[in-house]
């Protein structure tokens, strides 16, 4: 390609997200999942060896997916792939950008590979999608080059509550920053273990300068209307829809509940003969080693 | 005059930012009703296929093909692709709006990896725009083309439809704005 085409820049990492700002982004763990989320609508598959709620019943170390597996998801549908990668684990990415997913997840549901330090993100062409809680953690993964972020929430429950306290975290310490004065933003910058420049361009603009979108627990179209009435930019669907009773009805129904997100007659409507919710398990029931979200520095 | 921008799924704040910046009222369309209170359409960036299937679902396609007839509308990137009239590599059962006379190919710059910025030539004047999973128009001998990138043809018009391969959208390019929001006022003296 001549020189007059720029790739990878940070625009154009950060443009893909963009595009997939009111849609739905679903776990898959097969190419036949993938097409059944791409024929209810889908704006992306992340491509898996195990759901959420798989990891966490097998136990053990969770890594990278098999590369015949992604090839095989990436051959079957004509929307974005995403793979995960483990916190800290560049080799894996770089596998991953060699097998030219479309963006990669550093996810805290896989096993760490690294407890102190996350991927460096801009030594990739490739975007990075990445986890955070609060808005401390979402920027300092935006200054390691994350071109997208997401609220953890807790992977694998069906329980939306997680997600929740996190999107309402995120939004509500940007809308505290606004309101400091300029001397003030020095000590939230060190507070928030985040470079000064990011937190006054957010504190100046109100908002990150990535997509945020939500994760984590989302089971049901109102779920994903409630994240989306929260301030979410879209939605990634995990063990929520391949757990469930119907899961095309159910990818289908939470794909249109996410665009009319405050329309309740809609949502009533797609929420109807769904069949059954993935059974889920309480957040509160989990003992602190197995809380995903607590993975991540 | 009130320009809609179609907000099933994508990146419609930022066209509606877009229009706003160049002094124009802006809504979001999402309903039959809502498209009725228009004066003018903007499809924006986002997956194809999700924007596609929900306007099926929504019973938005025939009303859209009826409002693609006398009004003007512009589609960027999956908006360029709901209005070809001939799309290469569409998924089984997707439809579109068409009423542009192209052949377009989705995804045909590559994924993600191959998206890129570039300076696009408005026959003369260069702006810069971004191309993300981009579509290529492979035909557009029936269309006029307003923009080219490399002699190629990125950005077409014909009658009142405007379609492009990439995003003027998210760089604050301008140029394709001002000639849609030129051709809506035409549209409306008519």
């Amino acid at each position: 390609m001549s020189e007059e085409f720029l790739e990878a820049t940070p625009l154009v990492k950060r443009g893909l997200a963009e595009m997939l700002k009111g849609g739905v982004i679903m776990d898959v763990v097969t190419p036949e999942q993938a097409k059944i989320a791409e024929d209810a609508g889908a704006v992306a598959v992340m491509a898996l060896e195990r759901v959420p709620a798989d990891i966490r019943a097998q136990g053990g170390v969770a890594r990278m997916s098999d590369p015949d597996l992604i090839d095989q998801i990436i051959n079957t549908v004509s929307i974005p792939v995403m793979a995960k990668a483990r916190i800290g684990h560049f080799v894996e990415a770089q596998v991953l950008q060699s097998l030219e997913v479309d963006y990669i997840d550093e996810s805290e549901v896989l096993s760490p590979a690294d407890y102190v330090n996350h991927i460096d993100k801009w030594q990739f062409e490739v975007p990075f999608v990445c986890g955070a809680t609060n808005l401390g953690e979402a920027l300092r993964r935006i200054t390691e080059g994350a071109a997208m972020i997401r609220s953890k929430g807790e992977a694998g429950t069906g329980d939306v509550s997680e997600a929740t306290k996190h999107i309402r975290t995120i939004l509500s310490e940007i809308r505290a920053l606004s309101a400091k004065s300029e001397e003030e933003l020095y000590v939230a910058a060190k507070e928030l273990q985040a470079p000064y420049q990011l937190v006054r361009e957010v504190a100046k603009t109100g908002k990150l300068p990535v997509v945020l979108f939500v994760a984590g627990g989302v089971a049901t179209p109102a779920d994903a209307a409630m994240m989306m009435q929260l301030g979410a930019d879209g939605v990634f669907v995990g063990s929520g829809i391949f757990k469930s009773g119907n899961p095309a009805a159910r990818a289908a129904a939470i794909v249109k509940a996410t665009t009319f997100y405050d329309d309740p007659a809609v949502i009533a409507n797609v929420s109807r003969g769904l069949g059954e919710a993935m059974v889920g398990i309480n957040v509160n029931d989990l003992p602190a080693p197995h809380r995903l979200a607590e993975r991540g520095w | 005059m009130r320009i809609g921008v179609l907000a099933l799924q994508g990146d419609f704040r930022e066209h509606q930012r877009a229009i706003e910046s160049l002094g124009e009222k802006a809504v979001r369309v999402r309903t039959e009703a809502e498209l009725a209170e228009v004066d003018a359409l903007v499809i924006p960036g986002g997956e194809s296929t999700a924007i596609s299937n929900l306007a099926k679902s929504f019973g938005l396609l025939e009303p859209l093909r009826n409002f693609a007839k006398t009004k003007p509308v512009l589609g960027t990137c999956a908006g360029l692709i709901m209005l070809s009239d001939e799309v290469e590599g569409a998924i089984a059962g997707q439809e579109f709006i068409g009423g542009l006379p192209i052949k377009t190919s989705r995804n045909a710059y590559g994924g993600q990896t191959h998206s890129f910025e570039a300076d696009v030539d408005f026959g003369g004047q260069k702006e810069r725009v971004a191309f993300i999973r981009a579509p290529k128009i492979l035909d557009s001998s029936r269309a006029e083309v307003i923009a080219r990138l490399d002699g190629a043809a990125v950005a077409v018009k014909s009658g009142n439809l405007f379609g492009a391969s990439f995003h003027p959208e998210i760089t604050g390019a301008k140029i394709l704005h001002k000639l849609f929001i030129q051709a809506v006022r035409e549209n409306q003296t008519k």
